[in-house]
């Protein structure tokens, strides 16, 4: 085992959770120690990881994991965004009847598990880390265990989920058959070999290989039409594991994708491209269509996040590395966005009642100014209108592939992305413009208040300053 | 660099409009009025210090913003956009006093939202770098969005989503043309897409992009159908800064984006362009005569202005092939001045008609009638603004027709024939309006229980009334500054690109 150092944030953060979860089984049900412990442990990784940017990149544990600029900066927005989502998720699991402080440990190792995606640069270690992520999250849906429509949920999200590993996993022993390697690395530089060193039926078995891999991917993507499993998965699991798959994964899915298919298979882009343009156009119009029919807001970001799995593959098609960076903009900024709306309908649902109903946000703006205009950033940014983040989101896409020559592409995508703004504009018009059905305040606690707010500062903030993520973005591909 | 004066009247209200929002109704309205002066006073000198011997780009400014893709924060304005920023900056002072006293449902989010719309329009004709215009000229669509929908009419959600949709659909076809032209260029400088050497196809396509963002902006027949929805849903200073200023964007379109990057294919396409002018002018006039809704009569009557300016416009190709260079100018020119000159009589209709709303509450010509008996002094200004909107020599609504009329008729007899029929169609349904509303005996109880307007209404009306006024009698205060710009964008249009 050489540099076992590279991996200490995560060596760090798995013992952490393990005695989290330890403490876990003697504090009282109603106690926030575990919250707390669980925030601290993201903190200390964070600084860990935050200290790993700029590095040179390092490649250890037998080349099955490398740090870099790329898995420093996409590690530091996973712990950000986990620290948000147990933030705006505390009180949600305290009022309801969930087993809290398995909620918050199963939430910590889904974080190793990203975290291990993010840095894995060999076959294993990659399926390690998403399996990780994966076990842990079909247990969060379940965790609301009376619940029937959960239970479904997490039924649906385990069978399906386990099938795309199925898939993953035979592409990935096909890539082994052709190349001789499980090393992204070493595959990258076989297969970029010339024709001597591999044989047609190697190629056309790397091929196969890499239609399985993609297949995988696109399951755990949610892209269409390999994406039935996202809104009943969204709907039926308790709202703030919603928030939790629908966030800080991106990141983790993003960087798998990049690993595989850039790290390992770029050679063969000229064939993932046309099955990703594909992928990408059929999530765009898919997503968009079905989401304007949606009136539970859950079911309806499920939708939407197809959609935006759209705009994120259409970076990558390109398979240049200006558009690797524009996807990995995409994803970082899609995460925190959704972050914020969903940050919002877990501060207006309380105990017994879930605000999971478009018109269960009827007259926030009313009842909480602040609260509603956050929600109004993020809906204007997951919409693609200046000046919010989002937008730049979508122009550095659509700019990669117009460059990549995928112009029809992005007129698809920009017309969708019209089509889009329409169930995002009835989110704003449910909370502006009708009256509130009740009269019961809404008062989230101070420090998810301040959250929120400062949520909805980065969103239009860095709309106004994008180049501080660009940056971090195109430096992880340069 | 000296003193950034464009940034300051973008970043003024801008910030002033959060402010304004975030301490909440009780100094809304205060903070708002002394805002909007400072805005006005801040943009004053982009016209008393403007040099209007060049066609350079004036009080320039420029930052990096977005290295990556090459962006800046570059901001600059030349004789077509200053006149249209001081319009801005006038209107946003007379929404305010508008709306002192009639907003009573969260005045500071309304004025807030006000202030930092002005600020993005004055955004959006300072821009000299495309994509830092293209998210200005996004982004003005949010606070309206709102405006309309919190405080429109009884079907404002539908008229606001509608709105919305219709120009975010059309602009975003003008944003993967400047993707497309970045690619091509590398740069989103407006002045270097100017001369970014494009052919035929390229063209084309570009000229069709930025026409689907500036004719549903302007709005052109036959894709004007959201404008009458959002002015009829709209508050009344909701229309009158739609009117006034946004439709203005689209007409600002062509001529900074559409005429000098793609001149050959606006020379081609030029018939096409001037027959659905015309078909605005002619047609919409008629749907005009047959409205019931005053509001929605001076909608109609707003496209069938602007029909005026894209026919202005477009006419310069006709005029250009004959090599009738001070044609082409006086065509331009009208066009513009008709632009400014309809900011502040549309905004004045809008608002009379506002001002009648508030004490009666509703906008239907049928139940009114004789009101200038118990309002004469508004009366007064209401003809005298429905005089101007029929293009009544001494106002400014003649002069930009006027300048028009008779390019076109440089060029073809029929088409100042048939743009000369707005004379006529204008004349009859404002005239006829106010003939239903104003003159006459007074019509039901309603209208004998009205009272005139008071100071505060007075000096809204009067200030739009000296506008209207001084830009009738001596065009040259507006005219004066353009000739310079005009002239080079005439040189830069008659050379083709290829």
């Amino acid at each position: 085992m050489d540099n076992l150092q590279i991996a200490t944030p995560e060596i760090f953060l798995l013992a952490a959770t393990c005695a989290v979860l330890v403490v876990g089984l003697f504090v009282q049900a109603k106690s926030n120690t575990v919250y707390w412990l669980s925030q601290l442990t993201l903190v200390i990784t964070l600084i860990m990881s935050l200290s790993q940017i700029g590095d040179d990149a390092v490649t250890g544990l037998s080349g099955a994991y490398t740090v870099d600029v790329l898995s420093a900066s996409l590690k530091s927005w996973v712990l950000v965004i986990a620290i948000g989502i147990f933030l705006y998720s505390r009180d949600y699991v305290g009022n309801r009847k969930i087993a809290r402080s398995e909620y918050f440990v199963l939430g910590l190792f889904a974080v190793a598990g990203m975290m291990i995606m993010v840095s894995a640069t060999h076959m294993l270690s990659v399926y390690l880390g998403l399996e990780l992520l994966a076990l842990s999250q079909y247990a969060m849906v379940a965790l609301h265990r009376d619940n029937g429509l959960a239970s479904e949920a997490a039924m649906k999200y385990f069978v399906l989920g386990a099938l795309a590993s199925g898939m993953l996993l035979y592409g990935m022993s096909m890539i082994y058959g052709a190349t001789g390697s499980l090393n992204l690395t070493v595959i990258g530089d076989v297969l970029a070999g010339n024709s001597e060193t591999l044989s047609a039926e190697r190629t056309i078995g790397a091929r196969f290989g890499l239609t399985f891999l993609i297949v995988g991917l696109a399951f755990k993507l949610g892209a269409v039409p390999f994406h039935m499993w996202v809104p009943d998965v969204y709907e039926g699991a308790p709202t703030s594991v919603t928030m939790f798959i629908s966030t800080a994964p991106k990141i983790a899915a993003f960087a798998m994708l990049v690993r595989l298919l850039v790290g390992g298979l770029e050679t063969l882009s000229a064939d993932w491209q046309q099955m990703l343009a594909i992928l990408s156009a059929l999530s765009m119009v898919v997503g968009n269509l079905i989401a304007i029919a949606q009136t539970n807001i859950k079911r309806m970001f499920a939708y939407s996040t197809i959609s935006h799995v759209g705009f994120l593959l259409m970076g990558i098609v390109g398979a240049t590395n200006e558009g690797y960076s524009a996807s990995m903009f995409y994803a970082i900024t899609y995460a925190f966005t959704t972050l914020a709306a969903f940050g919002v309908i877990l501060a207006v649902s309380r105990a017994g009642f879930e605000a999971d109903q478009l018109t269960d946000l009827s007259g926030l703006g009313k009842k909480n100014a602040l609260l509603a205009g956050v929600m109004l950033l993020a809906m204007i940014s997951l919409a693609g209108v200046p000046p919010a983040v989002g937008f730049y989101a979508k122009l550095s896409v659509l700019e990669s592939a117009v460059g990549a020559g995928f112009t029809w592409l992005a007129i698809l995508g920009v017309i969708m992305s019209v089509v889009g703004a329409f169930y995002y504009l009835r989110i704003i018009k449910i909370m502006f413009f009708d009256d509130p059905a009740d009269d019961i305040e809404v008062n989230p606690a101070g420090d998810v208040t301040a959250g929120l707010a400062i949520n909805g500062l980065a969103v239009i903030g860095l709309g106004l300053a994008p180049g501080l993520i660009m940056g971090a973005c195109i430096a992880a591909f340069a | 660099m000296s003193f950034p004066i464009l940034s300051l009247t973008i970043w003024l209200p801008i910030l002033a409009g959060v402010l304004i929002i975030a301490l909440g109704d009780r100094p809304a309205r205060k903070l708002a009025g002394v805002a909007s002066i400072l805005t006005l006073l801040a943009s004053l000198p982009l016209y008393f210090g403007f040099d209007s011997g060049t066609a350079e780009m004036q009080f320039q400014e420029s930052l990096a913003w977005l290295p990556s893709f090459n962006i800046n924060y570059a901001l600059g304005v030349d004789g077509i956009s200053m006149p249209l920023i001081i319009l801005t900056t006038m209107i946003n002072v007379i929404v305010v006093i508008s709306a002192w006293q009639v907003i009573k449902d969260r005045p500071a989010m309304y004025l807030g939202a006000f202030s930092i719309m002005t600020g993005l329009m004055v955004g959006v004709f300072s821009s000299l770098d495309a994509m830092l215009f293209y998210i200005f000229f996004e982004a003005t669509l949010i606070p309206m969005f709102l405006i309309i929908g919190i405080w429109g009419g009884p079907k404002r959600v539908y008229a606001t989503v509608k709105f919305f949709l219709y120009t975010f659909l059309g602009s975003v076809f003008m944003l993967i043309a400047l993707i497309y032209m970045y690619k091509q260029g590398g740069s989103f400088s407006i002045l270097s897409l100017h001369d970014l050497p494009l052919n035929q196809d390229q063209q084309y396509w570009i000229f069709l992009a930025f026409l689907a963002a500036f004719a549903v902006k302007i709005p052109m027949w036959p894709v004007h159908t959201w404008l009458p929805d959002a002015h009829v849903e709209a508050p009344t200073a909701g229309s009158a800064v739609l009117a006034a200023v946004m439709l203005k964007m689209g007409g600002y379109g062509f001529l900074r984006f559409s005429l000098p990057i793609t001149p050959d294919a606006s020379a081609h396409m030029d018939t096409f362009m001037i027959v659905i002018s015309l078909v605005a002018v002619v047609y919409i006039g008629f749907v005009a005569l047959a409205q019931r809704d005053m509001k929605k009569l001076i909608a109609y009557s707003s496209i069938s202005h602007m029909g005026f300016v894209t026919l202005g416009i477009f006419i310069a190709f006709r005029l250009i092939a004959k090599g009738d260079d001070a044609g082409v100018a006086l065509g331009l020119e009208g066009a513009m001045i008709q632009m400014i000159s309809h900011g502040f009589i549309s905004a004045a209709m809008f608002l009379c008609v506002g001002v009648m709303y508030d004490r009666v509450h509703s906008r239907e010509i049928a139940d009114y009638g004789g009101v200038i008996n118990t309002m004469p002094i508004f009366a007064a200004f209401m003809v005298f603004f429905a005089m101007a909107n029929a293009g009544l020599p001494g106002t400014s609504g003649f002069v930009g027709e006027f300048m028009v009329i008779l390019a076109s008729f440089k060029t073809n007899f029929w088409i100042a024939f048939l743009a000369s029929l707005t004379l006529i169609l204008g004349a009859a349904y404002t005239l006829w309006m106010v003939k239903r509303v104003i003159m006459g005996p007074i019509g039901n109880d309603k209208v004998a229980a009205l009272t005139d307007i008071n100071s505060r209404e007075f000096w809204m009306l009067a200030l739009l009334a000296m506008m209207v006024l001084l830009i009738g009698v001596w065009p040259n205060v507006i005219g004066g500054v353009m000739h310079a710009s005009v002239e080079n964008l005439v040189q830069h249009i008659s050379t083709s690109k290829y």
